[in-house]
């Protein structure tokens, strides 16, 4: 993509707090219409690095541009130009779903005549309309998230910044979340900038960006980062594997591992390799098992280290407590 | 579509609208908080609860005591609970006034704080939308327990009560713009208790909503003028027991003096406008700063 495409465009910036970088170096840039994934482990750098492009954080080095606008010479207008969803929740619970998305328009100064259309509009869009008289405390997680994604989106803005926004969902509601992403892009074009730490969610991604202790470690869409681990895992067994491995290694060139009494290799693509082992090989075989490669692979390949879920787990009993501390307050 | 078609359908700023912009943030804040009040109804009842309980209790058993040979049992004076009744009123505006604006530091622990200053206006619109809005709330709250002068035999005309709201209005403001630059120093409720603790009750009890501000020990008189509230609930005071019927000079006496003259009522009301401004200019400049 060429640099005068991008909607976001940062060059080597840096964030110390201290003597520690969080953020050491990053360059990216996203095009128009994009949905484009930060992925990387809890600590990584992801949230500094959609802060400092959201103008909520200044780099400590470097430079980014947001819809063609310097981040800190004017966040102002940077801001007006975005949409943000934390986090965190940030709505107001004691007001009602409609009144959290009246108030945001009125602090974007959304013209009067719009505000109604636009509102509704958005509401529809993210399945809201009939729960929008209702205080946001009596909403569901994924109802919560539904309505900062429509907040969001009120001012129109070019471009949607998302950090962690399935964090702490189930499953289904995830998902549904994806869907409600997706149209969002292809109805109204904006470009989506998120961060996760859930590898199956960077899959929906057009591209990726896997970050790692505060550097971007590799990036591309995602069939382009699962080729970097080279390709298929193909594990087959037989009751005369020795005879196997030989035939393989002479019929295929290939050399397989043993592995538990299977044999396991890696293959640059497994629907050519397999109907070939099945054809050639006179040894029996009894199971075939193959493994596209999953971005878990492709950030153990390059990080050395796996991506823990732990730490998000602390922190989602964190968010629990949180909430119960509201419910008890209000 | 191109960035630029984007660009032109967004809503833009030109600079003369940052003023109007400014205004629509403080009446989107301010309102926010009046809706909020309206919606729990129940936190309304609670808190007319305390300065209530203080009434009777204050009133009717201090009252008691206080009898004969005190400056409450002169025959044709006012009683214990007539005086302790605007001083309660005063009470009641103190503490919503504070825990109103303090309501910030909620806001900031739980999220909603970021909506705000992540939008693109000017942030003293947040203090300011803030005060005024604790401010609203903190005074209806003081008004409502006017209903209560009947019971304790304080007469008050529409003429009298027309004078109070403005008075109520002021120290509602001066004690909110105190509470929005507190909350603007503390990053987490943890500061909160300290706050009640060494600020909130020691201006509460030496405000002189519960006992007369004269032939105090000397250490005492001196603090119980440098607490702002004094110079709020003095002119509550004098304003809602003017209608009893009762000399003028026996309101007088209770009225808060330095070096043994009585201060009058608008030098009163203007030192509390000038602390609300101080602290409210104190708030917007922690506001602005920038995380």
């Amino acid at each position: 993509m060429s640099r005068a495409e991008a909607v976001i465009q940062a060059s080597g910036l840096v964030k110390r707090y201290g003597q520690v970088e969080a953020v050491r170096g990053i360059d990216l840039a996203v095009g128009h219409g994009e949905i484009f994934g930060f992925l990387g482990p809890n600590g990584a750098g992801k949230s500094t690095t959609i802060s400092i492009l959201c103008t909520l954080l200044t780099p400590s080095a470097g430079s980014a541009k947001v819809a063609g606008i310097d981040v800190v010479q004017d966040p102002a207008r940077v801001r007006q130009r975005i949409g943000l969803v934390f986090q965190d929740p940030s709505l107001d619970d004691v007001l009602t779903g409609r009144e959290n998305l009246e108030f945001h328009a009125w602090l974007y100064g959304v013209p009067t005549s719009e505000r109604r259309k636009r509102i509704d509009e958005m509401l529809a869009l993210l399945q809201l309309t009939d729960r929008a008289r209702s205080q946001v405390r009596t909403y569901s997680g994924g109802m919560k998230r539904r309505l900062e994604i429509a907040r969001g989106m009120l001012h129109q803005p070019q471009i949607l910044f998302l950090d962690e926004p399935t964090l702490g969902l189930d499953p289904q509601t995830r998902q549904s979340i994806w869907t409600h992403l997706n149209e969002l892009r292809d109805t109204k074009g904006i470009t989506i900038f998120m961060t996760t730490h859930y590898m199956d969610e960077a899959e929906y991604c057009d591209r990726i960006a896997i970050i790692d202790r505060g550097k971007i470690v590799a990036l591309g869409t995602p069939d382009e980062l699962k080729a970097m681990v080279g390709g298929d895992v193909v594990t087959i067994t037989s009751s005369k594997s020795d005879d196997a491995a030989a035939e393989i290694e002479r019929l295929l060139g290939v050399t397989p591992v043993r592995d538990n009494g299977s044999l396991r290799m890696e293959v640059p693509d497994a629907k050519v390799f397999v109907p070939r082992l099945v054809r050639d090989l006179t040894a029996p075989v009894d199971t075939v098992t193959l493994r596209r490669p999953s971005l878990d692979d492709v950030f153990l390949k390059l990080t050395g280290h796996a991506i823990r879920d732990e730490e998000a787990g602390t922190k989602d009993q964190m968010r629990a407590m949180a909430s119960r501390w509201m419910g008890r307050r209000r | 579509m191109t960035a630029t078609a984007t660009a032109s359908a967004t809503t833009t700023f030109a600079p003369a609208d940052t003023r109007m912009a400014s205004l629509r943030a403080i009446y989107i804040i301010w309102y926010r908080d009046i809706l909020r009040y309206w919606r729990d109804r129940w936190r309304l009842v609670a808190s007319l609860a305390q300065p209530l309980l203080f009434l009777i209790v204050f009133g009717s058993g201090l009252g008691s005591a206080l009898g004969r040979g005190t400056v409450f049992g002169a025959a044709g004076g006012f009683s214990y609970i007539q005086f302790v009744f605007p001083g309660i009123v005063g009470m009641a505006i103190l503490f919503s006034a504070i825990f109103g604006a303090m309501s910030i530091v909620w806001d900031r622990e739980f999220g909603f704080l970021k909506e705000v200053l992540v939008a693109p206006i000017d942030r003293s619109a947040v203090a300011i939308g803030k005060a005024l809005g604790s401010t609203t709330q903190a005074m209806i709250q003081g008004l409502i327990l006017l209903v209560l002068a009947p019971l304790v035999g304080v007469k008050l005309s529409f003429l009298t009560i027309a004078e109070v709201i403005p008075l109520a209005a002021l120290l509602a403001f001066g004690l909110s713009s105190f509470g929005v630059a507190l909350a603007s120093m503390m990053k987490s409720l943890q500061g909160f208790q300290v706050v009640m603790n060494f600020l909130m009750m020691p201006m509460f009890f030496l405000s002189g909503a519960l006992f007369p501000l004269t032939n105090l020990p000397g250490w005492m008189t001196v603090l119980t003028r440098l607490d702002p509230a004094s110079y709020g609930i003095d002119p509550l005071r004098r304003v809602v027991l003017s209608d009893s019927g009762r000399p003028s000079a026996l309101v007088e006496r209770f009225g808060l003096t330095i070096n043994g003259q009585v201060l009058p009522i608008p030098l009163e009301a203007g030192i509390v406008l000038a602390f609300g401004a101080v602290m409210l200019g104190i708030a917007v400049v922690m506001f602005q700063r920038r995380d």
